[in-house]
């Protein structure tokens, strides 16, 4: 099946800066799609070039098999929810929603019973005479939900859509966006800076750096097996080690002299992700060595599990999250590191 | 009552007091010297209460009023004035929302020249510059020296001395009025709204009528009022540059105060002209205030 969207090796520069540096990404048709990255990492360009706000430098957008590179946002089958949600002020909460529809032409009965819908389907039923600025934060955001959703367009796209809530509401409406979207099956777009934020909501996400996309694919899989050290580091937290190649499924660690493991087989000098919870670190070598080891330089209790810094023989430091250390030892202490034999993510670049 | 409400009464005393020695007062004269009687003498004036054998005399006098509804100069003086300060506004409005609106969308730092450039002429006094509009109109002028040059035209245009020539004078003179307080309210306008409304499939014009006007339409209305209202009493431009052809009602107060030496007649219409001007104010105020501040 052909993807709903495609992106065609798009470019953007302001002046010098380069916000989007050919990207070619298909998005298909159904998915609750997240554009992860940091502030300036271009995502938001690359999501306003989708809804027709920017014009790229170069490469096409194509959206259910049409090219709409050049078409501007009110011909577009899309339909934005901005980051500051952008509601009209002067207009009332149903008249907000219906903005889209009177433009349409839609006829006054018909618009009525779908803009009623469309507060039944936020939750926002007999707040239709509100003004905005009667309205709470959370309030706001499902009505520039429904004033988005009630023209039912192809893709939705949406800007940080959470970035405006506190960390309790914020959690409830991942769920309902979730849950939303699978209810009407319209295919969003979602930018956000919060990767665990898109590691719980999108059932595929993209990692931008500087313009490119890095990696994409399922979070598992991007979390679990990240093929970059921007992406390990990026995503959770990951202690990053070099290393080269040593025969089919093993590593040397450059400087520790010790080998490890590995499900992937490197081919060249590259490195290794450890996630910091998947060590184990004991007061004696564990089996199955030689371990690289080290001084514990400093331990952070975190209720659940503890923080040990640990600097290692070979000088590198390493990040160990753990419940229960045997033998209790204390900052200053020597200490060994392990790990079971899938841990350990192979990266080449 | 506190000592925070204490201080908020004290520090409003002083715009009170501002505004009654020199509003009110004033005001109340001139209602004063309108019912009263012309007479020879300095001040050509018998006041409508005065004192006689100890006690106070009222004699008030609403022939001036009368007059001004009976002779069709006073009439046609009011109609000319609000006609053409109604012409200027319009004019005012075509040229000056996109001049307010180019300048509200120019880049950030280049904006405090171009508001700059607004207020320039305000340094050189109006007079100079409407008396200057003369040397650009009259038929040997820069005006039709540059046309006749250009071979558009032939013959020099009569523009000086014609209803043309005042309302060029007056649209010239008016448009910062207009351009200054609708700039700033486009300003303050948040250009999402209009990305908003692109996305939810309106055209730009469409995009206009149904969020940057209505949204801008405070500053819009204060713009204008503040180009209609002086407009309506303009004095200097349609003498300088109309040579006082149309009668205006300005002219006519001049006419009645400095030639006629009838200052009742001169205050009456003084009063007339702020009753028409005022009460659309009131009636618009009056609306904004029950809708509320957007």
């Amino acid at each position: 099946m052909a993807p709903l969207i495609r992106l065609e090796g798009l470019t953007k520069r302001f002046g010098e800066t380069v916000a989007v540096d050919d990207v070619s990404l298909d998005i298909e048709a159904g998915d609750l799609f997240g554009l992860l990255g940091a502030s300036g990492s271009g995502k938001t360009t690359l999501l306003r070039l989708l809804g027709g706000f920017e014009a790229p430098t170069t490469g096409r957008v194509l959206i259910d098999g049409v090219d709409v590179t050049h078409m501007p946002p009110y011909e577009r089958p899309t339909n934005m929810m901005f980051q500051s949600y952008a509601l009209f002020p002067h207009m009332t909460v149903a008249k907000n929603i219906a903005f889209g529809l009177k433009q349409e032409k839609v006829s006054a009965g018909e618009s009525a019973s779908r803009v009623e819908e469309a507060l039944e389907l936020v939750k926002l039923g007999g707040l239709g005479s509100r003004k905005p600025s009667q309205l709470s934060g959370g309030q706001r955001q499902r009505v520039a939900l429904a004033r988005a959703l009630v023209l039912r367009p192809k893709v939705l796209l949406l800007d940080e859509p959470l970035s405006a809530l506190d960390k309790k509401l914020r959690e409830h409406t991942q769920f309902e966006l979730m849950k939303l979207q699978d209810q009407l099956g319209i295919t969003f777009v979602m930018v956000t800076h919060d990767q665990e934020e898109a590691m719980a909501m999108c059932c595929k996400i993209a990692i931008m750096d500087q313009g490119k996309v890095i990696e994409q694919g399922f979070p598992r899989d991007i979390y679990e097996r990240p093929k970059s050290r921007f992406v390990a580091d990026f995503i959770g937290s990951a202690n990053i080690l070099e290393a080269e190649p040593a025969g089919p499924g093993r590593v040397a660690l450059t400087g520790l002299g010790v080998s490890c493991a590995t499900k992937e087989t490197l081919q060249a000098k590259g490195w290794i992700a450890l996630r910091p919870e998947r060590i184990s670190l004991s007061t004696a070598p564990a089996e199955g060595g030689p371990w690289p080891s080290g001084v514990i330089e400093a331990i952070a209790f975190h209720g659940d599990f503890q923080a040990y810094k640990v600097r290692l023989d070979g000088g590198a430091e390493v990040r160990v999250a753990t419940a229960h250390v045997p033998g209790d030892p204390e900052p200053g202490d020597r200490a060994w590191l392990s790990w079971p034999a899938d841990a350990p993510v192979v990266l080449t670049q | 009552m506190n000592a925070a409400k204490e201080r908020r009464r004290d520090l409003l005393a002083l715009p009170w007091f501002w505004l009654v020695l020199f509003v009110l007062a004033p005001l109340l004269i001139v209602l004063a010297i309108s019912i009263s009687s012309a007479t020879y003498g300095a001040p050509p004036l018998e006041m409508f209460v005065h004192w006689k054998d100890g006690h106070p005399v009222f004699d008030i006098n609403f022939d001036n009023y009368a007059l001004l509804g009976s002779d069709s100069l006073y009439l046609r003086g009011f109609l000319n004035s609000i006609g053409i300060a109604f012409e200027t506004t319009v004019l005012c409005l075509a040229v000056g929302y996109p001049m307010a609106y180019v300048m509200a969308r120019a880049p950030e730092r280049i904006q405090p020249l171009l508001v700059m450039g607004i207020v320039l002429p305000f340094w050189t006094s109006s007079l100079i510059r409407v008396y200057a509009w003369i040397g650009i109109l009259k038929e040997n002028g820069l005006l039709n020296g540059f046309l006749i040059k250009l071979g558009l035209i032939h013959e020099p245009l009569v523009i000086l001395n014609t209803p043309v020539a005042v309302q060029i004078g007056m649209v010239y003179s008016y448009l910062p009025f207009l351009v200054l307080p609708l700039f700033a309210t486009l300003q303050k306008l948040d250009w999402t709204l209009l990305e908003a409304a692109a996305d939810l499939g309106a055209k730009p014009w469409s995009a206009f009528f149904r969020v940057t006007l209505p949204l801008s339409w405070s500053g819009t209305m204060a713009g204008a009022l503040l180009v209609f209202v002086p407009a309506s009493g303009e004095y200097l431009i349609p003498e300088l540059l109309g040579s006082a052809k149309l009668p205006m009602i300005s002219t006519v107060l001049w006419t009645e105060f400095f030639a006629n030496r009838d200052w009742p007649v001169a205050s009456a219409i003084a009063v007339v002209l702020l009753l028409i001007l005022a009460i659309p104010l009131f009636l618009v105020q009056g609306r904004q205030g029950a809708e509320g501040r957007i």
